[in-house]
């Protein structure tokens, strides 16, 4: 299981568990973690799974495609140095210990 | 395992069933059971993850996880070979085929990605006022009217005014447009009535929008120029950026048509619904998803399989054409409880309502700004909506959209 630590838009932290295998995206929906929206379900195509990954995991969580840099551009909240989609983050156990937080707006 | 050796069917290689698929003598195009699909896809589910169907010597599959990931793995299962029935490897589509829906990555991803930020939630966002007075004033023409015809006065005329605008077409025409999206999505079924009647339009319209797609016919600052700023920075060619305007007249009118008619109807139907959502206006997003759930605008399209494979323990021959059913998968009791109950509180994410994987509808912000402006237009000035007699379907051979809507709004009270 991979242990990610989130925290909210009032400083409210919560801490989900998933299978290595699922988006971040999807870990955070399963979890019915608010403000993560994913309307498009995962096709880089809406920017409503924003998130903010913290400074000390920017690097393991990977490369930012073009397709999601471009899809970053447009997101409610302004974009951020961390902000990534998190359906575009595969999660694995590298990631156990992941801090992310949740913007205040998906839309 | 295999095919039959080199016979086509319907434009692709005819496929026996393999060992262990259930054998369905069923035809998925017939009229009534697009005009009511729902026990075709109970029974679709109930025999198994694939069937196969002798008439069109195909697969199906109906269930969620497969279709999900039939629809989903653009390596596998590819759209290059077309999403109907033609395999475009061994027979030639109806038009030049489309640079977005029927390539797979990566020449796929170029083209996609500038198709994705010209219909960006940014650019939505910026003619948020736009989508908005167009849906107030027109709903309020249907409610002074009271009784109306849902799909004529809301469900078309919406889409078929904001929808050239936001395009940026310097002529419009509401009916070539409709007709269009129809030869577009009814062209990837069988050659039926439905695809014949279709087809027999384009004399005029196939001309008509063609013309429509040329640089000179668009206006500065709208979407469809937002397209050729991509071939003028060299991303594109001036024929590939002509083609993608070409792909939003296809899918853009349609679809939407098919969505505000259907949400009108889901409303209709479930009067308690539409009592919950007066009272928590934050619940129309999630409205509308549901409604792409419980409806599916795109009832199916196919892949083909690029390469023998495996799924749910089903062998795959490579060229086997597989029919995706995603109005059955959002429908599937396995991954949704009470799938038959539309229900807008409920947790809808994951739907197939707009595709999935990199096809996934590259519209649906569009789609989202269109249907959002109707749906807070309409719960700013209806109280109630009430059936004014039977809602009647349109048999299509991939959408799923109402003929007739006969509904009387009552005007809410000041």
């Amino acid at each position: 299981m991979v242990k990610i630590s989130v925290t909210h838009e009032d400083g409210t932290q919560q801490d989900v568990q998933a299978n290595p295998g699922l988006s971040l995206m999807e870990a955070l929906r399963a979890a019915n973690v608010p403000g993560v929206v994913a309307e498009c379900g995962g096709s880089m195509s809406c920017a409503t799974c924003h998130v903010i990954v913290d400074a000390n995991w920017l690097t393991a969580t990977g490369e930012t495609s073009d397709m999601e840099d471009d899809m970053l551009d447009c997101t409610t909240t302004e974009r951020e140095t961390g902000s990534r989609l998190s359906c575009q983050i595969a999660l694995s156990e590298e990631l156990d210990g992941l801090k992310v937080s949740i913007p205040d707006n998906q839309f | 395992m295999g095919h039959i050796e080199g016979q086509l069917v319907e434009g692709h290689l005819a496929i026996e069933a393999p060992d262990g698929v259930p054998v369905w003598d069923v035809d998925p195009y017939q009229a009534d059971i697009l005009e009511n699909p729902a026990p075709f896809y109970s029974e679709l589910r109930a025999k198994g993850p694939f069937v196969y169907i002798p008439k069109y010597a195909i697969l199906a599959c109906g269930r969620y996880k497969e279709t999900k990931e039939v629809f989903s793995d653009h390596e596998r299962f590819v759209s290059s070979r077309g999403v109907g029935l033609v395999d475009f490897k061994l027979a030639d589509p109806w038009r030049p085929a489309s640079i977005i829906l029927e390539v797979d990555p990566p020449e796929h991803t170029r083209v996609r990605r500038i198709m994705a930020k010209v219909l960006s939630p940014k650019v939505m966002r910026e003619q948020a006022e736009l989508f908005q007075s167009i849906a107030d004033q027109m709903v309020a023409e249907v409610v002074a009217k009271g009784d109306i015809e849902a799909v004529a006065d809301l469900a078309e005329r919406y889409p078929t005014t904001v929808f050239p605008q936001i395009l940026g077409l310097k002529d419009s025409h509401g009916q070539h447009l409709l007709d269009y999206g129809a030869m577009v999505f009814d062209a990837v079924g069988p050659d039926n009535e439905i695809r014949r009647k279709a087809l027999s339009k384009g004399g005029v319209v196939v001309p008509w929008i063609m013309e429509q797609c040329k640089r000179d016919n668009l206006i500065e600052g709208g979407v469809g120029d937002s397209i050729y700023s991509y071939a003028d920075a060299g991303d594109i060619s001036e024929e590939e950026a002509g083609l993608l305007v070409r792909s939003l007249l296809s899918a853009g009118v349609d679809t939407t048509v098919s969505g505000i008619g259907s949400l009108l109807f889901c409303l209709a139907e479930n009067p308690a619904q539409y009592e919950t959502l007066k009272q928590n206006p934050q619940l129309a997003r999630p409205a509308f998803e549901e409604v792409l759930r419980y409806t599916s605008p795109v009832h199916s399209f196919c892949r083909t399989a690029d390469m023998d494979t495996e799924v749910s323990g089903v062998k795959i021959a490579e060229g086997t054409k597989l029919l995706c059913m995603l109005g059955s998968a959002n429908l599937d009791e396995g991954h949704w409880p009470q799938a038959a109950r539309f229900d807008i509180t409920r947790s809808v994410q994951g739907h197939v309502g707009m595709g999935a994987g990199v096809h996934g509808c590259v519209g649906q912000n569009l789609a989202r700004a269109e249907v959002g402006a109707v749906l807070q237009a309409i719960l700013a000035q209806v109280d109630k909506i009430d059936f004014n007699g039977a809602a009647e379907w349109r048999p299509g051979n991939s959408i799923r959209s109402l003929a007739n809507l006969p509904l009387t709004f009552t005007k809410k009270e000041a």
